[in-house]
């Protein structure tokens, strides 16, 4: 399996989703809610302060409107009432009057009249030539007749410019006048034009009719109807300030805060837009955004990274169980059928000896004299000869299996696997000549001494050589190649030979008791078997590697002692 | 060579094995008892002298060391020779330590058996001729 192929694996790919899945859950559950908690908190108190802030404005201003409007209708009652009061209807007596008031008090006013209760204007100081108007048709004058003092609205009047007027009933002669001044709009609308907020913030006066009373700062001409709407929620709580958002005609979000005046003719409004109002928040806002943005692509990302390489290693993990898996269900394997084999062995080995020792009895018997005159006296001996040869062949099989899964330990000593490699060539050049087999060797010297079973290791190798030349008997010759070498903790012996290879379906059984590819009766299918289970045993192991048509090399790889390596 | 007649006991849990060899051995002149269980040779070996025992390992009940073992206590100077059915070196080296005269696998050549019990048979005979000359001494 190479790695790429797990990842194809179903079981891999949502073992990754999951991990990833829960990594950014648990990391992403908390930042949410922390932040979220944190800015909701934020929200709301800086609501509340902008609330308070507005709310204060106004309050002041109120309180500042309220007063100036107060201040000059007294101013106008005072002069109302004073002792000379009956000079009134004289102009000079006005004029003087005026410049009075215009030193002395304030410059906001403009002019003074005194008007009849039949609307006429009887005396007049001012800029304007305005002296014998007729006002009995005029809105303020309907309503100043009603009342004892009157403030008007702003309006144009005669003279064509805004103003409004501050008027006192007064009754004398008889008759009932009304002193009127008016106040200079300007002056008035500085009040109210002072006041900005922010960038976008700014203050305005509007009547029960929603008519602005002051002049708009901005060339922006809000609707009536959002105005109207504030009106009548406001009339609501006469007394208190209230903040209202609502949106423009713009689509702009605002912010109003108003309050009444002039006992609740009045209304003083205060707008900011909102996007400028809470212009921190919204930056604080946009901050946290990125952050979190950019943590969590950080998140996502280190999720993706850490679950795949963590998949990786458990993907390998996996592997190296599995072959381990195998390994040891191979061994189980091996051993098992090494077991049955052995039983079956010794099953066999009993009744073949009574066979060879029953043949061995008619063989003593034909040496009695009676039978020496026999015709078939030697056909019987050699029969008799062959049912011993074949025991004979019967005793080899068995004890070769008996003593593959019997785990034969002849003597353990020291040995030098160089000299048993060279023991084994010399029992096998026989074989190999005669098949036109070369061995050559390549051994390293001075290889480490190991603890080994001599015949053991013989048996191995004498194995490994045998089925090299009989590999290429069928082939005609060729030529086996030893090399021996170590390196830190193994010895390791490859026998390469350039014969005709053993196919795949074949080479993952070799090993395995009883598989063979040699002709009935020629091979036990065993040597291979008995051969890995010495090296095993040893704690070492056997490979072999094989390509058709160029040849096997089978691998032994035998770890030294430690006690060996010092 | 002269053939010294002496008793010589088979112990193997395969009775056609045995009959064989007994019929075998007792043409070579040797004078042959059979035992088909360690407990069985026991028994044998208390009623009667017997010179050499040939054993097999591998028996049910009393297996052939076992047997050993106990050959030994009731009589140390009999011989006993071993019969296994596969290399097992393990057991031979153990039946050679415990005392055994030699060791030998199945299917066996009735000649080397014959020999061997020959053998085994000359060297109790010197060892008892030994201890003979000793009593003399000492008494």
């Amino acid at each position: 399996m190479t790695s790429g192929s797990h990842k194809k694996d179903p079981y891999y790919k949502s073992l990754t989703r999951k991990m990833i899945l829960t990594v950014i859950i648990v990391s992403f559950t908390p930042m949410i809610l922390v932040s979220g908690a944190i800015l909701y908190q934020f929200h709301v108190s800086y609501h509340e302060k902008v609330a308070a802030h507005l709310e204060e404005l106004v309050q002041k201003h109120k309180q500042n409107i309220d007063y100036f409007l107060n201040e000059k209708l007294s101013d106008i009652r005072f002069l109302s009432q004073c002792p000379q009061c009956e000079n009134l209807n004289q102009e000079s007596f006005l004029e003087q009057q005026l410049a009075t008031l215009q030193q002395e008090l304030d410059p906001v006013f403009v002019d003074l009249g005194l008007v009849n209760a039949k609307g006429r204007q009887i005396a007049y100081a001012g800029p304007f030539k305005l002296g014998e108007a007729q006002y009995s048709e005029a809105e303020w004058f309907k309503k100043a007749i009603k009342s004892q003092y009157f403030i008007s609205d702003v309006f144009l009047g005669l003279r064509g410019l805004p103003h409004f007027i501050v008027a006192v009933r007064k009754r004398f002669h008889g008759e009932t006048w009304i002193l009127r001044a008016t106040i200079d709009f300007m002056a008035f609308n500085n009040l109210v034009e002072n006041v900005r907020i922010g960038k976008t913030g700014f203050a305005f006066i509007l009547n029960r009719q929603g008519e602005f009373q002051t002049k708009l700062l901005r060339e922006v001409m809000p609707s009536k109807s959002t105005y109207m709407e504030l009106l009548k929620n406001v009339s609501k709580s006469q007394d208190k300030i209230c903040i209202v958002e609502a949106v423009d005609d713009y689509g702009k979000k605002n912010i109003y805060a108003s309050a009444f005046l002039k006992n609740g003719d009045w209304m003083l409004v205060c707008q900011q837009n909102k996007s400028d109002a809470f212009s921190d928040l919204y930056r604080a806002k946009k901050i946290a955004g990125l952050i979190f943005l950019l943590g969590g692509l950080g998140i996502i990302t280190m999720a993706i990274l850490l679950s795949r390489r963590m998949v990786i290693h458990i993907a390998l993990a996996d592997r190296e169980k599995d072959m381990m898996n195998l390994q040891v269900i191979e061994t189980g394997k091996l051993a098992t059928v090494g077991e049955l084999a052995a039983g079956i062995a010794h099953e066999i080995n009993n009744p073949v000896a009574i066979m060879v020792e029953e043949a061995g009895w008619v063989q003593d018997l034909l040496e009695e004299e009676e039978f020496q005159e026999g015709e078939n006296l030697e056909e019987f001996q050699r029969a008799l000869k062959q049912i011993n040869t074949q025991g004979k062949r019967c005793k080899e099989i068995t004890h070769k299996l008996l003593s593959f899964a019997r785990k034969t330990d002849s003597r353990i000593q020291v040995v030098q696997m160089n000299d048993l490699i060279d023991d084994a060539i010399g029992l096998a050049e026989q074989s190999a000549r005669y098949s036109k087999v070369v061995i050559n060797t390549n051994l390293e010297e001075n290889l480490p001494f190991i603890q080994a079973s001599q015949t053991e290791m013989q048996q191995v190798f004498l194995n490994l050589i045998n089925n090299a030349v009989d590999a290429m008997d069928n082939k005609g010759g060729g030529t086996i190649d030893i090399t021996s070498r170590s390196d830190e903790d193994n010895i390791l012996i490859d026998f390469a030979d350039n014969g005709p290879g053993i196919h795949r379906n074949n080479l993952a059984r070799i090993f395995d008791p009883f598989f063979t590819t040699k002709p009935v009766g020629k091979g036990t299918g065993l040597g291979l078997s008995i051969c890995y289970g010495i090296i095993k045993k040893m704690g070492g192991e056997i490979d072999v590697k094989s390509v058709i048509d160029e040849g096997t090399t089978f691998s032994i790889r035998i770890p030294i002692p430690e006690d060996q390596l010092d | 060579m002269e053939v010294k007649n002496f008793n010589v006991l088979l112990v193997d849990d395969e009775l056609e094995f045995l009959e064989t060899l007994v019929k075998r051995l007792t043409k070579r002149g040797l004078n042959i008892s059979t035992a088909k269980s360690g407990e069985d040779a026991l028994k044998i070996i208390r009623g009667k002298g017997i010179d050499v025992a040939v054993l097999d390992v591998r028996m049910p009940g009393m297996d052939g060391i076992q047997t050993l073992r106990e050959v030994k206590k009731i009589d140390p100077l009999m011989e006993v020779i071993m019969l296994t059915g596969h290399a097992s070196v393990e057991v031979a080296i153990e039946g050679m330590e415990l005392g055994a005269f030699d060791y030998l696998m199945k299917p066996a050549d009735i000649d080397e058996l014959f020999y061997k019990l020959q053998d085994a048979f000359k060297k109790k005979t010197i060892q008892q001729e030994k201890i003979e000359k000793l009593e003399e001494i000492i008494s």
